[in-house]
């Protein structure tokens, strides 16, 4: 699949301060969602604002589209939409003056049915005429939302789009972004709701102290480190865990009521333990009331990396 | 699309500048003219039909062209200053620096309001100054074109201020603490001849002065300092911005982190 974007040795040292991006490589293809994880401080917003001229970078270069930042800026930009993380806009302006305003700064003529159509995606037609500082916390993030999209990019940043806002504002989030996905928008987004990441990217990139951990498709990323998670809810507590289970990674838990078993990652054969577990407790006539069996999501795996670190 | 200059990119910061004053018209049109009428009716009608002529014209009229100034100088400072700094202090700068617009459009956009919001405040205390002193304008192309370039200098002048300030106090410090008593002793009043040796010299290193008898000229028709000087060091004022300003954004300095 084509590179919509490439970060190639991407660096930023503040002066007497620490290193933000530490030569960071990146490729993002043409029309997924990508999502970047890390923690606070760890480089994902000044990753973004060194591809939207936001942060200057110390090192390294950035193609969008081919073309590189440092010469070809305007006419990369023109095909670049952010959504920043931080509530930033002119509390006073009307919603649809500021949406208008966003797609004149990007050099485009006006386009009244456009902005209409972007508005009412938002569910945001019926304030158009209101002021910015009258609308919720949530309205207020999706107006950012309405500008980010006014020149139509082909490459979206979303920074913490979904932050203080309701769950099912959040699910309504996550159509849209679906629907800009569905229209060929190439998507990069930063997140700290993993389930966001988990429920809308192709694939995850982690950072942490301005390094890329690692980046892959989700799925693969799921399946080559997620763990199987069975716990079965015994109908006699056990005192210690029989000698002839002491083949399977079992754990007791705390009342010694739940046998708690944890593959060592999604890679092996963690399904078929679990019924070989299961096997093996009726042999041994071990009686059981439950069984909750379950795949460690990607905030597990996300902690995990990130303590590694 | 626009590959060397974004047209609509400097319109829009244009035309949402302007409306921005106009939201704000009471702070930003009302209260200047009626404070420089106030100056009209107590120096100009009051006092000024009392005082022998100055330079030639009644004292009214006189003091016109250092009103203008005062006001002109004031506001066309803060304005360009506030439209800048504003949107580094809420965080709206961030749509600024994303677009495909640099150096020339995002001054043609802000300089250029702020410097049309100071022509239509001008135009109103001149038709406002009517209303209370007679006068003339004996250049007025010259006046227009002077008027001009000084609210296009000093809105270059405020834009750089915007970005060098990092809190209100210092949006206020420089058109409250500088500008403001440099044009009171730059001859707003008085012509500098009537200033002994050698106060007169040091008003001549004032250079509010030169703006002053250079916007009077226009007017009267005579000036106390050679008025190609005057139109030199206001041109040569916003050619020196023009570049301070040029830097600034090549450097990111105070807008990029």
């Amino acid at each position: 699949m084509d590179a919509i974007l490439e970060l190639r040795g991407l660096t930023k040292r503040y002066a007497n301060g620490p290193t933000a991006l530490d030569s960071v490589d990146l490729e993002i293809r043409k029309g997924e969602i990508f999502a970047l994880l890390g923690p606070n401080g760890a480089g994902k917003t000044t990753l973004i604002g060194a591809v939207c001229g936001l942060v200057r970078p110390s090192g390294g270069t950035i193609r969008a589209f081919g073309l590189d930042l440092a010469h070809d800026w305007r006419r990369a930009r023109a095909r670049i939409g952010l959504v920043p993380q931080e509530m930033a806009t002119d509390m006073f302006t009307k919603v649809r003056h500021t949406v208008e305003y966003s797609r004149g700064l990007f050099g485009l003529a006006p386009d009244p049915a456009k902005i209409e159509a972007i508005l009412r995606a938002l569910s945001l037609w019926d304030k158009r005429e209101n002021q910015i500082r009258q609308l919720s916390g949530g309205m207020k993030r999706r107006v950012l939302i309405a500008k980010a999209l006014a020149h139509d990019p082909e490459l979206l940043f979303l920074d913490e789009p979904t932050a203080g806002v309701d769950v099912e504002l959040r699910r309504d989030m996550w159509a849209q972004i679906g629907a800009l996905r569905e229209g060929g928008t190439t998507i990069i987004l930063t997140t700290h709701y993993i389930e966001e990441a988990e429920e809308m990217a192709d694939r995850v990139g982690v950072i942490d102290k301005g390094k890329l951990l690692l980046v892959e498709d989700k799925r693969t990323l799921m399946a080559r480190l997620g763990r199987i998670e069975a716990d079965v809810a015994l109908a006699q507590p056990l005192s210690e865990i029989p000698a002839a289970l002491s083949g399977f990674a079992l754990e007791l838990s705390d009342d010694r009521s739940t046998l708690i078993y944890r593959s060592a990652d999604a890679g092996g054969d963690g399904q078929g333990e679990v019924a070989a577990l299961i096997k093996a407790l009726v042999a041994q006539g071990i009686d059981f009331t439950g069984i909750d069996q379950h795949r460690s999501s990607l905030e597990e795996i996300f902690v995990r990396l990130v303590e590694a670190n | 699309m626009h590959l060397g200059f974004n047209l609509r990119g400097a319109w829009a910061i244009y035309t949402t500048e302007l409306m921005r004053a106009f939201r704000t018209f009471f702070q930003s049109i009302f209260a200047p003219v009626l404070t420089t009428s106030l100056y009209f009716i107590v120096f100009g009608a009051a006092i000024g039909s009392r005082m022998s002529e100055v330079g030639g014209v009644s004292y009214g009229a006189f003091i016109i062209p250092g009103l203008l100034l005062l006001t002109l100088l004031g506001e066309t400072t803060s304005n360009a200053s506030f439209g800048i700094y504003m949107p580094r202090f809420t965080g709206t700068i961030y749509e600024l620096l994303s677009a495909p617009v640099g150096v020339a459009e995002t001054l043609i956009g802000f300089v250029g309001a702020a410097a049309t919001k100071s022509l239509i405040l001008a135009a109103i205390i001149l038709v406002t100054a009517s209303f209370f002193v007679d006068y003339q304008i004996a250049h007025p192309f010259y006046a227009v074109g002077f008027v001009l370039l000084v609210a296009a200098a000093f809105a270059l002048f405020g834009f750089l201020l915007g970005i060098w300030a990092d809190g209100f106090e210092k949006l206020q410090i420089v058109p409250m603490l500088i500008l403001q008593p440099l044009t009171f002793l730059g001859g707003t009043f008085y012509s500098i001849d009537m200033l002994p040796d050698p106060w007169r010299q040091v008003a001549l290193a004032n250079p509010i002065v030169y703006l002053v008898n250079g916007l009077r000229w226009t007017f009267t028709g005579r000036s106390d300092v050679n008025i190609w000087m005057s139109f030199g060091l206001t041109l040569g004022f916003l050619i020196a911005c023009v570049v301070a300003i040029a830097l600034i954004f090549r450097t990111g300095w105070r807008l990029r982190d």
